[in-house]
């Protein structure tokens, strides 16, 4: 039962960079951390008489993306000028898509497995393909001295993906981003990395007040400077908070305003208005001249669709049906990438009990990849060796308790699970010596034996340090087993 | 169509043209007849006709995604009325 006195309605704006090599309409390189205007042509600073050709990957990389977000994809498509000044946008418009983007009414599934909230879809309006600006920063050295301009960015290509406001508390927000930022990466089309600018998020908020028996919206406001799916979520619980005691302070309704636009402050914690614009702006869009639209046949179409590869939500699936995973160990195997994904699914396989490489491979390979080798790839252990470490000890071959070990010594020195037992010393204990040790032991230790014969079966467990110091491939539970065996029958 | 000189001052704020009040005055009645002109189109019905988005039957022309080099960066800047060796520099802008 909601006892809240407002229901959040919040729709998100993410603009993603798309991983080509080259800018959207020239073939500037894209690659990030470059010095400033050293990326930079005729095309996309904007000179007179530059045209702009679009970039075949990029389009493809927009279309594979806007079919897994299960978008409706028109056979025509063009792009349209979107008019304003602004140092940052050199051309004095920005080339987007106005009133035929490439796709839209799609949705993403969202669902939490701690169970904040119910599985759902959010709609998503429109995906379309636009070009990025330049980057403005402020002289903060020189005062109130000039801004300055890098050119680099502008041009580079972004898909702008909208959501109809669908999403109903920051967890639901965030889980949203979380599960596109994952099906973006999986499909190779973006980094999605915010701390490096390629994934941006804007919050399009407002409340639905209940107000005896009707129900009043309040003004929506968008929300941007937002630079973590965390400030997102502080962002949204916070501008709900705000709107609703604006709303009982002066009543104000969506229509009464104009959508005002806010910025979050990470430091202060709290949501500012931003400086409104003198005039209300006008973007005049016309259609490019320069670009010919682009027409997508079902030919084309049919081919992406089969291009996709599997996609988490398919992955996660699988790992619980074929290989007996629980849907948390599902989601932590697919959540940290199809590179760690596929390396699992090769151990699975290769070894034949997923449970056990979920174990290892979540655990000691996941620890040692963040502690050290910064990804899956540069991991000096190969799926086809973990299987093997893993069936030896599953045979028996290995002991268990010095499986570790050899795992560790592989890891270091880049060898074979067979290799590594050899350096170590490790091999299993055959019955032949475990018995006679056994004797050993128990024939020195009267006491033990009289006390277990008593009913102390715990009384073993003192041998075993000892057992291990003559033989320390001694498996603990084996020998505490044979022991009592022993002692039974004498 | 007559256009009034406050939609004029308009259209000029968002073009960037600082216009005088003799400019206005002057260019008005001007924009009023080219404005009118264009209005001769609607003499046509066009009901159930697909707009025109571009006029030569041309589609889908893309190029390859390979970088190619850029500008050195001082010829980037040559014509900058104001930079300082690695950016453009502009008037300060506030509320960004």
């Amino acid at each position: 039962m909601n006892e809240s006195p407002f229901d959040l309605i919040i729709g998100l704006e993410v603009h993603v960079q798309l991983l080509t090599r080259s800018k959207l309409f020239c073939r500037c390189d894209t690659r990030f951390g470059a010095p400033p205007n050293t990326q930079t042509c005729p095309v996309c600073i904007g000179l007179p008489g530059s045209l702009p050709v679009m970039n075949r990957e990029a389009f493809r990389l927009s279309l594979k993306t806007a079919v897994a977000l299960n978008c409706e994809i028109p056979p025509l498509t063009k792009w349209d000028r979107k008019n304003y000044y602004y140092p940052d946008l050199p051309k004095g418009y920005q080339i987007s898509q106005y009133d035929l983007p490439m796709s839209r009414e799609g949705w993403l599934e969202i669902s939490d497995s701690k169970g904040a909230f119910a599985p759902k879809r959010v709609g998503i309006i429109r995906a379309h393909l636009e070009e990025d600006a330049g980057k403005s920063m402020h002289d903060e050295a020189a005062g109130k001295g000039d801004t300055r301009i890098d050119l680099n960015r502008a041009g580079t290509p972004l898909l702008e993906i909208v959501s109809h406001p669908d999403l109903r508390s920051p967890a639901e927000a965030k889980a949203y981003l979380t599960d596109l930022k994952l099906l973006l990466t999986y499909l190779g089309v973006s980094d999605c990395n915010m701390q490096e600018g390629s994934l941006r998020v804007d919050a399009n908020v407002n409340l639905h007040v209940r107000s005896g028996d009707a129900m009043v919206a309040t003004p929506i406001v968008e929300i941007k400077n937002m630079n973590s799916f965390r400030a997102v979520e502080r962002a949204l619980a916070y501008e709900a908070q705000r709107q609703y005691e604006e709303w009982q302070a002066t009543g104000r309704c969506k229509g009464d305003t104009p959508k005002r636009t806010f910025g979050w402050d990470d430091q202060r914690m709290l949501t500012y208005p931003q400086r409104e614009k003198e005039e209300s702006a006008d973007y005049r869009y016309l259609p490019d001249p320069d670009l010919p639209p682009v027409v997508v046949t079902d030919v084309e179409l049919a081919a992406v669709h089969g291009s996709l590869g599997e996609l988490p939500a398919a992955l996660r699936a699988r790992l619980q049906a074929d290989f007996q995973l629980s849907s948390y160990d599902a989601e932590v195997i697919v959540n940290q990438g199809r590179a760690l994904a596929d390396y699992y699914l090769a151990v699975a396989t290769g070894c034949g009990d997923g449970k056990l490489a979920a174990n290892w491979v979540t655990q000691e390979v996941l620890r040692l990849v963040n502690e050290q080798y910064g990804e899956i790839q540069q991991f000096p252990v190969s799926p086809d060796a973990l299987a093997e470490l893993i069936r030896a000890v599953a045979a028996g071959k290995i002991p268990g308790p010095r499986a570790k070990d050899v795992f560790a010594a592989m890891v270091e020195r880049k060898i074979g699970a067979d290799d590594a037992c050899q350096e170590l010393g490790i091999a299993a204990v055959d019955q032949g010596a475990l018995t006679e040790l056994c004797r050993e032991l128990l024939a020195a230790n009267p006491r033990v034996v009289a006390d277990v014969k008593n009913g102390k079966a715990q009384a073993v467990a003192s041998l075993i340090g000892q057992a291990r110091k003559r033989n320390p491939n001694v498996n603990p539970n084996d020998f505490r087993n044979l022991c009592l065996e022993l002692i039974q029958q004498m | 169509m007559a256009l009034t000189l406050d939609e004029v001052r308009k259209v000029a704020l968002l073009a960037r043209l600082r216009l005088s009040d003799e400019e206005l005055a002057h260019l008005t009645p001007q924009l009023a007849q080219i404005v009118g002109y264009v209005e001769h189109l609607g003499e046509l019905d066009t009901t159930g006709i697909e707009p025109l988005a571009h006029p030569v039957e041309l589609h889908s022309v893309f190029a390859e995604d390979e970088p190619l080099a850029s500008l050195p960066r001082s010829d980037a800047l040559a014509n900058a009325p104001k930079q300082d060796g690695e950016c453009y520099r502009v008037p300060p802008v506030l509320g960004d």
